[in-house]
């Protein structure tokens, strides 16, 4: 079967074919990011997100089916993000996919978005097997979950507030890095000393396995006021607070997720998320798997972002795994639609 | 020549069928029944103009739609749908202006437009004979520029909404139709035209004309006005 897959929940317009006869293959995967145009205004603004995604949703189809060799008649069925996200952003991905599945005369699948990050590992040239832990870490979410199959998700622990990516947007801010300054504080953190500065380590010992951010964010705010504001600091003082807070949320990441192991009793990690790419956190977590024995997966960072591929997978496993595919023709997006509602 | 046309720049959405200038349409209004949207209706509202008719996508020769100004939100269901539609036959898009076919509809000769752009605003466009006299603005009632002259045909949601609109208006306008509302049949009698002509846009162009385009200030403009980054 010939799958199509669109993402468009937030700031990233992804178009994907995916083959899944003979073990699955990707064929083609178009992206464009609007983070460039989000800079100026110090965060994605939904509006013009929207506004983007109908932009390029046309010439990315058109993009992926010129790198696939395939045409639109060869399709079978057209998966897309029905949530959660940005519900402009989703409106334009799912109106495209419905009216262009209708059109066609093949079924739509509508794809929960992080289904697609927990099973884009699946899409990297080295893939997990089910059973694995899935540490999901990026701008929008902080989860650990446990995926025994497709379908088959189980939460084990989450953010009670800021995602990391977002922490590591916002701190980026406080030091005057931009926006998005989670890539720049993560380089910054890398000239740092450890140990000059000391901020906490939110529920590392919480005996759970969810997270809480948004502490050590003001954490910094205040040690920043006390050194005198952004604007007083020194280079090295901002790269030392920068290395500080990477320590901080990259030990509490690595030691929950080796918990979930542990719990779970598995062995499998898996990273996927645009915070998947810090390289600090991918140092700490090589280095307890090697003491523990476990072995961790780091999709391709393609694969990492929102990505079209990953929802053209879910969509082709759902309907392998026996999911009926949808009429296409009415729809509904979902904006918020909890991870627990989805079932197999 | 057969056009499908799909409007949904307000709560009233419609669909429209021209099959050689024998128009058919379909008019859905949100949140009736309870809870729905033009998400919800405007496909299956296609599908049964097409049933209707009995034609197939396939047997389309090109696809109209409203695209603007309006509701944000209602013009990119229509583009995203026209654009979907229009991908899977490879059909030409035609793209035409919601405030020029409210012009057409009001049956005048010389037709002011106004739809309310809420927010204590009208998209404003002025035509005569079918033909936009200048680029059309979003503006608060009492800034809408007056045109030259007497006798004009107003129409648009915009006149009920904003009475001292209504009001500027009395000296300048001889009939008014403020119950007058954007509609697929004269988006596709606008189209048709068009398409036999052998206009087409690309997917990539045909987007929303929203008018309203400013619509958030970047930090380097929140800082300038004393906000923070």
């Amino acid at each position: 079967m010939l799958i199509l897959g669109i993402e468009s929940s937030c700031d990233e317009t992804g178009v994907a074919l995916y083959r899944s006869d003979d073990g699955g293959r990707l064929l083609a995967h178009a992206l464009h990011s609007q983070v460039a145009m989000h800079e100026a205004y110090g965060g994605v603004v939904p509006e013009l997100a929207s506004r983007d995604h109908i932009r390029r949703i046309s010439p990315l189809l058109r993009q992926a089916l010129a790198q696939s060799g395939c045409s639109l008649a060869e399709i079978d069925a057209i998966a897309y993000t029905q949530g959660p996200g940005l519900a402009g952003a989703l409106l334009v991905g799912a109106a495209f996919a419905e009216s262009l599945a209708m059109a066609l005369g093949v079924p739509s699948v509508p794809v929960h978005h992080l289904e697609g990050h927990l099973l884009s590992p699946l899409l990297s040239r080295t893939p997990p097997r089910f059973p694995f832990v899935a540490l999901l870490v990026s701008g929008g979410h902080t989860q650990l979950m446990r995926v025994d199959g497709v379908g088959r998700y189980t939460l084990l622990g989450e953010t009670l507030d800021d995602a990391a990516g977002e922490a590591f947007d916002k701190t980026a801010k406080l030091l005057g890095l931009g926006y998005p300054g989670g890539p720049a504080l993560s380089a910054l953190a890398e000239k740092g000393t450890p140990g000059v500065f000391r901020l906490p380590r939110p529920m590392l010992n919480s005996g759970d396995l969810d997270f809480s951010f948004s502490g050590l964010k003001t954490a910094v705010l205040v040690q920043v006021r006390e050194l005198g504001g952004e604007s007083a600091l020194a280079e090295t003082q901002r790269a030392d607070i920068a290395q500080a807070f990477q320590a901080a949320i990259v030990e509490v990441l690595v030691k929950k997720s080796s918990a979930a192991l542990r719990l779970a009793g598995l062995d499998q990690l898996v990273v996927a998320g645009g915070v998947g790419a810090n390289r600090e956190l991918r140092r700490q977590l090589d280095a307890r798997a090697k003491k523990t024995g476990a072995t961790v997966y780091y999709p391709e960072f393609e694969f990492c972002t929102d990505n079209g591929a990953m929802i053209a997978l879910a969509g082709a496993l759902r309907l392998q795994a026996g999911t009926p595919g949808k009429a296409a023709g009415s729809f509904a997006i979902r904006p918020r639609w909890p991870l627990a509602d989805l079932v197999a | 020549m057969n056009l499908l046309a799909l409007e949904t720049s307000t709560d009233t959405g419609s669909v429209a069928l021209w099959l050689d200038g024998a128009l058919s349409e379909r008019v859905f209004v949100t949140g009736e029944p309870a809870g729905s949207t033009h998400s919800h209706t405007l496909l299956p509202a296609v599908r049964a103009l097409l049933d209707a008719a009995s034609l197939r996508f396939a047997d389309l020769d090109g696809i109209a739609f409203g695209n603007g100004p309006g509701a944000f939100t209602g013009l990119r269901v229509a583009c995203a749908v026209a654009q979907g539609l229009a991908a899977a036959h490879d059909l030409p898009l035609i793209p035409v202006s919601t405030l020029e076919a409210m012009a057409l509809s009001s049956g005048g000769e010389r037709v002011l437009v106004a739809l309310d752009a809420r927010m204590g605003e009208v998209y404003w466009g002025v035509y005569c004979a079918g033909v936009a006299q200048a680029p059309l603005i979003v503006a608060a009632p009492q800034d809408v520029p007056l045109p030259e002259g007497a006798g004009w045909l107003a129409c648009g949601n915009g006149l009920a909404a904003y009475p001292l609109l209504a009001e500027r208006l009395q000296a300048k306008a001889t009939a008014f139709q403020p119950q007058l509302m954007p509609a697929a049949s004269a988006v596709a009698r606008l189209a048709a035209p068009r398409l036999a002509r052998g206009e087409r846009v690309a997917a990539a162009d045909a987007v929303p004309v929203y008018v309203r385009d400013k619509v958030a200030l970047t930090v380097a403009e929140r800082l300038a006005q004393g906000g923070r980054a």
